[in-house]
């Protein structure tokens, strides 16, 4: 068993309990952006070619792997009681690693909780998320010098804070544009909507990055929306991109132009990567419940990553001994995630009152002080 | 009437199953309520019986949903509407505070919002600041607005029959720690009032008063202190508002100390409205200044470690307890 095929083991849920779901598949027309078929074919788009070396191809291949490595090493420790939650990105590293391999080091990325592979095509520690995920670190990474924000939990309060950092780059007159995350539930959010109006009509140099997984926890897209989420754009003003979200050279190509138009000053993009969450929502949520085995098997053709390896093969790009060497180094990586994650400590107590204001408060000087003294009651009691 | 053990969620199931059996009016609108269940399974098995008509999964859309439940409610039905964490009231807050909790008084007793919005509240499950947090402060403090706050399986069946059938706005906060908790549950429907408190032990040397959660901690604390002799009543006042202010009151004239809990930060919570209000009808009777035990003015730590020192529980109350009855 690979580990896909052991992380996504799903069995259909009791009959009658939930409606079998197929998400509808777009047509391989001039909307639907794509350079590499399922098979692993290269094929060319009007609008979007793009031109990688076979050192880029191969770097973004080791990307999309040690990305899923990392993701099924801590979704199992998750399941071991390592990590207080954790939400998987399986099935969505090409959407992720094409979108953060778009951005130019000055760019800023707006992360939801998921976007694990973002942060590790900018240089963010897995450890550091990890950290985050086991409760270990009351805080993150520096979002300045990684050019990542921290990640954004309550649903797409995160496209605001994007928007709003675009408007500055405006006024900086800085050569840079904002990169917001989204799924395809955050769509239905007024937040979300208020962005998208706000970007249209300051121009900002802002690209919405929506990941449509195709559920929102339990709910599937055609529940969310009547139109390909893409065609919304337009309604606000600015350009919509359906995109194959498992495919990172069309991403990699689509967000490239995004964000190049948004650096120039002609506004605002609407890309939607069309994937599918191959795990749960987080490791809180039962899938089985609400979809298909079928489903997810039909997906597992149009892997992400088996249609670059595919591809590298068969052009002759990379051979065995480079793709066992990219399965050493994810063994490596996982074994360092894992380690360091049980090696990480529980933080102070006192962490509470550290960071409640930019100061500190004499009244919460005075509960520091109290809480010391109560817990050191305890001493020599067990 | 026949009593078996449920818990917690399976009362507030069940409840929901009967009103809805009894009354075609009551429906439940939210996020993953319907073909999920619930996010907590508060919803098991209500769309096999009720159908989609009545069971309605919506798109993200906190203030869609409660927009809807304020619409459907000043037409007469009786929405019961779900916006799983009660961290997310901060999204669509507008619909509840601004239209639901003022529609009657400003239409001059034209409308009424029959409406219950469920909220699943509490720590305890390192689920983070943004998905653990006890608000009932903001609430209880909007005129229009009524709060239950469920401590046992009993109570929660007992209070929704009663959400669903008063003609106001009502936040149902249910406990997300207590959801497997068992407790004997009527099979009947039956009603719990609002604004009547349970002495759930009675006591003679200290009352403490303590919500949600945090009855249970009383309760415990209760057990140990009886081993040393001091003597604790446990008082539930199940809704804060309406807040049944006389029980609290009578047993403070007994008991003559007050100790309050809650989860919540201590800071502008119940506890100052209830430390207030006992002072107001009982100050010569006590035998010392009413006692609070909140969490610290923090945000709710994600560590399991911080989140565990962070949470008031029954070593802290009991501590409290001691420390007010040395007092005189």
């Amino acid at each position: 068993m690979t580990a896909l095929e052991h992380a996504t083991e799903v069995v259909d849920p009791v009959p009658g309990t939930g409606a079998p779901h197929l998400p509808e598949q777009p047509d391989s027309g001039p909307e639907f952006v794509q350079l590499l078929t399922p098979e692993g074919e290269r094929v060319e788009h009007p609008d979007y070619a793009i031109d990688v070396t076979d050192e880029e191809l191969r770097s973004l291949y080791r990307d999309l792997a040690l990305v899923r490595r990392w993701d099924v090493e801590a979704t199992a420790l998750q399941r071991q009681g390592e990590l207080g939650i954790w939400a998987s990105l399986l099935g969505q590293e090409a959407a992720q690693v094409g979108a953060g391999r778009a951005l130019a080091p000055d760019d800023m990325a707006f992360p939801t909780y998921r976007e694990h592979g973002v942060a590790w095509t900018r240089g963010v520690d897995p450890l550091h998320v990890m950290s985050l995920f086991r409760g270990n670190d009351m805080g993150g990474w520096d979002p300045v010098a990684t050019g990542v924000n921290l990640y954004t939990v309550v649903i797409g309060a995160q496209t605001l804070h994007a928007t709003g950092y675009a408007m500055g780059l405006q006024r900086d007159g800085a050569d840079a544009a904002a990169l917001a995350f989204l799924g395809d539930g955050a769509t239905s959010q007024g937040e979300v909507n208020e962005a998208l109006i706000w970007a249209a009509s300051l121009s900002a140099p802002v690209v919405f990055f929506c990941q449509n997984n195709q559920y929102a926890i339990s709910v599937p897209i055609e529940r969310q929306s009547r139109v390909p989420l893409y065609q919304r754009a337009s309604g606000f003003g600015f350009p919509g991109v359906r995109v194959d979200g498992n495919d990172v050279l069309a991403v990699l190509a689509v967000t490239r132009a995004a964000l190049a138009r948004a650096r120039e000053g002609s506004g605002p993009t609407f890309i939607e990567a069309f994937t599918y969450r191959m795990g749960a929502h987080t490791t809180s949520d039962d899938p089985t419940r609400y979809r298909m085995a079928s489903e997810l098997e039909e997906w597992k053709l149009r892997d992400p990553i088996a249609r670059l390896k595919a591809h590298l093969a068969r052009a002759g790009i990379a051979d065995a001994a480079f793709f066992d060497a990219v399965d050493a180094e994810g063994d490596e990586l996982a074994v360092r995630i894992r380690t360091g994650t049980l090696e990480m400590t529980d933080p102070a107590g006192t962490e509470i009152f550290d960071h409640v204001y930019a100061e500190q408060t004499p009244d919460l000087e005075r509960q520091r002080a109290e809480f010391v003294a109560y817990h050191a009651s305890f001493e020599g009691e067990k | 009437m026949a009593v078996r053990e449920l818990t917690y969620v399976k009362a507030y199931t069940e409840a929901l199953h009967q009103l809805m059996g009894a009354d075609d009016d009551v429906f439940v609108v939210g996020e993953d309520v319907a073909g999920y269940g619930g996010v907590f399974h508060m919803y098991d098995g209500l769309l096999a019986a009720y159908g989609e008509r009545r069971m309605i999964d919506t798109p993200i859309s906190e203030t869609a949903i409660v927009g809807l439940g304020v619409g459907a409610a000043a037409r007469g039905l009786r929405p019961v509407v779900d916006i799983m964490f009660m961290d997310f009231l901060a999204v669509c807050l507008d619909q509840l505070v601004n239209q639901a909790a003022k529609m009657k008084f400003m239409f001059g007793g034209e409308v009424r919002v029959p409406m219950v919005l469920t909220v699943a509240a509490g720590a305890g499950l390192s689920a983070g600041a943004q998905h653990s947090q006890s608000l009932e402060a903001w609430l209880a403090h909007t005129p229009g607005l009524k709060v239950a706050m469920p401590s046992s399986a009993h109570d929660v069946k007992g209070l929704m029959v009663t959400a669903v059938r008063d003609d106001n706005p009502v936040v149902m906060m249910l406990n997300k720690k207590l959801l497997g908790a068992k407790g004997a549950v009527p099979e009947e429907l039956y009603e719990v009032p609002f604004g009547q408190a349970a002495v759930l032990r009675e006591g003679t040397d200290v009352t403490v008063v303590a919500l949600g959660r945090m009855v249970v901690e009383a309760t415990a604390a209760a057990g140990t202190l009886a081993a040393e002799g001091i003597s604790v009543e446990v008082v539930d006042p199940r809704t804060v508002q309406p807040l049944d202010t006389a029980t609290i009151a009578e047993s403070a004239r007994r008991t003559h100390r007050v100790v309050v809990v809650h989860e919540a930060v201590t800071f502008g919570g119940l506890g100052a409205e209830i430390a207030a209000q006992v002072t107001d009808a009982a100050f010569d009777h006590l035998d010392a200044p009413v006692l609070r035990v909140g969490a610290p003015f923090a945000p709710v730590p994600f560590s399991p470690a911080l989140e565990n020192a962070y949470l008031p529980d029954r070593t802290r109350i009991a501590e409290a307890c001691r420390q007010i009855t040395k007092r005189s």
